[in-house]
């Protein structure tokens, strides 16, 4: 019998934790990163939003102590914007299916 | 209800925290980010595991919940402000279920947990200690729940509103994107809503949007405010976001959020599904 997984959970999971081996990653679009600060530190605790070629807002996670943040997004280009009490923070991606890595820097 | 009795200020709590007759409650799914700092005498509510009966998909109904606000040390008489990460979703969903149970003074922290933080404002470890309670809840208010049959019914009729992003309205994607898509239900939407993302309402710090903002946004989507209007979203809890901003902060009369949203109604068998940018006829 097959059973039909649905998440019922629609809060972001914990961003440093390694990729659930259930991601298949022929078929998801990974954009994953790391927040820093003006100096290089990175910036754990800032909010990241997920805005689409138009600007809509898809998403949004808070970084890891580390600073990471991932989504799971759409081949395409999306935006990423950062909030911290450092500073806020910018920059725009262009994503492909597996795993696309970008830092934003905020301040 | 409006802004003025709905929603209270980041200034307005921290002057208030451990006032009498105040209880401030975080409300997560994760609730990690409460255990690592919260609001100074804040109790927490788990999503999950204290809104949602642990077998059947559905609430806990009125004697698991007033064994709950008893245990929590809440009373009838308490002025209860609710608020928490994802921009206020899941509190807004327990503000929608705390209304749906009667409570008489339930507020909403405006921005949440971020504008809290990103504020710099004071957050604690130490867990607080209530008094136990003997907490009486009323019957569940299904005058602002709505079932799948009348949705399916309010199809051209109702107002319904999608308030999932635009990607998950047009069934191209299946949850929101900071989540793994593999997901078994169909995508889409339901013939005839509109597509207004609940984060139309909000600023980026989470606060949300003016009065006058936030009726230009709905009327421009097409909202008929002479109607009845059924928000939902994937799990409800998006939607509870804007079922609170439409009933709670512009007062429209008869707003109903569908909890069982895109999980339930992707699923069922026999139902019409949109797909694409528009709308689609009923």
């Amino acid at each position: 019998m097959t059973t039909v997984p649905v998440d019922a959970s629609c809060a972001a999971p914990d961003q440093s934790a390694p990729l659930p081996a259930s991601v298949d990653l022929e078929k998801e679009t990974v954009i994953t990163g790391v927040v820093t600060a003006a100096d290089g530190s990175a910036v754990g605790g800032a909010y990241v939003r997920l805005l689409d070629a138009t600007g809509e807002f898809a998403a949004e996670v808070v970084t890891s102590p580390a600073g990471q943040f991932r989504f799971f997004a759409a081949p395409g280009t999306w935006t990423l914007r950062a909030l911290s009490r450092h500073g806020n923070g910018d920059t725009t991606v262009t994503a492909a299916r597996g795993v696309t890595e970008t830092g934003v820097q905020v301040g | 209800m409006s802004r003025d009795t709905a929603l209270v200020s980041a200034d307005w709590a921290e002057k208030n925290l451990g006032a009498s007759g105040v209880v401030f409650v975080e409300v997560d799914e994760d609730t990690n980010a409460y255990d690592g700092g919260h609001l100074p005498g804040a109790i927490k509510l788990d999503w999950k595991t204290d809104l949602q009966d642990p077998v059947r998909r559905d609430f806990v109904n009125k004697e698991q919940f007033e064994a709950l606000l008893s245990a929590r040390g809440i009373g009838n008489d308490d002025t209860v402000v609710l608020y928490g990460g994802n921009n206020n979703w899941f509190a807004a969903y327990a503000y929608w279920y705390f209304k749906l149970y009667g409570h008489g003074d339930v507020k909403l922290l405006d921005g949440g947990r971020k504008k809290w933080e990103l504020d710099a404002r004071p957050l604690v470890k130490d867990l607080p200690s209530r008094e136990q309670t003997t907490y009486s809840a009323q019957e569940p208010d299904t005058t602002i729940r709505a079932f799948r049959d009348e949705v399916v019914k309010a199809i051209g009729t109702q107002n319904l509103v999608d308030v999932r992003s635009p990607d998950e309205y047009a069934g191209r994607l299946l949850a929101p994107a900071h989540l793994p898509q593999e997901q078994a239900q169909r995508g889409g939407h339901i013939p005839t809503a509109v597509s207004v993302p609940w984060s139309k309402a909000a600023n980026e710090d989470g606060t949300f949007k003016t009065d006058d903002e936030l009726r230009a946004i709905y009327s421009a989507a097409g909202l008929d405010e002479g109607k009845d209007t059924i928000a939902y979203c994937r799990i409800g809890e998006r939607s509870s976001h804007t079922w609170f901003v439409l009933k709670e902060l512009l007062g429209h009369a008869n707003v109903k959020n569908y909890d069982g949203s895109w999980t339930e109604y992707g699923s069922l068998v026999g139902v019409p599904v949109a797909l694409g940018d528009e709308p689609g006829k009923a």
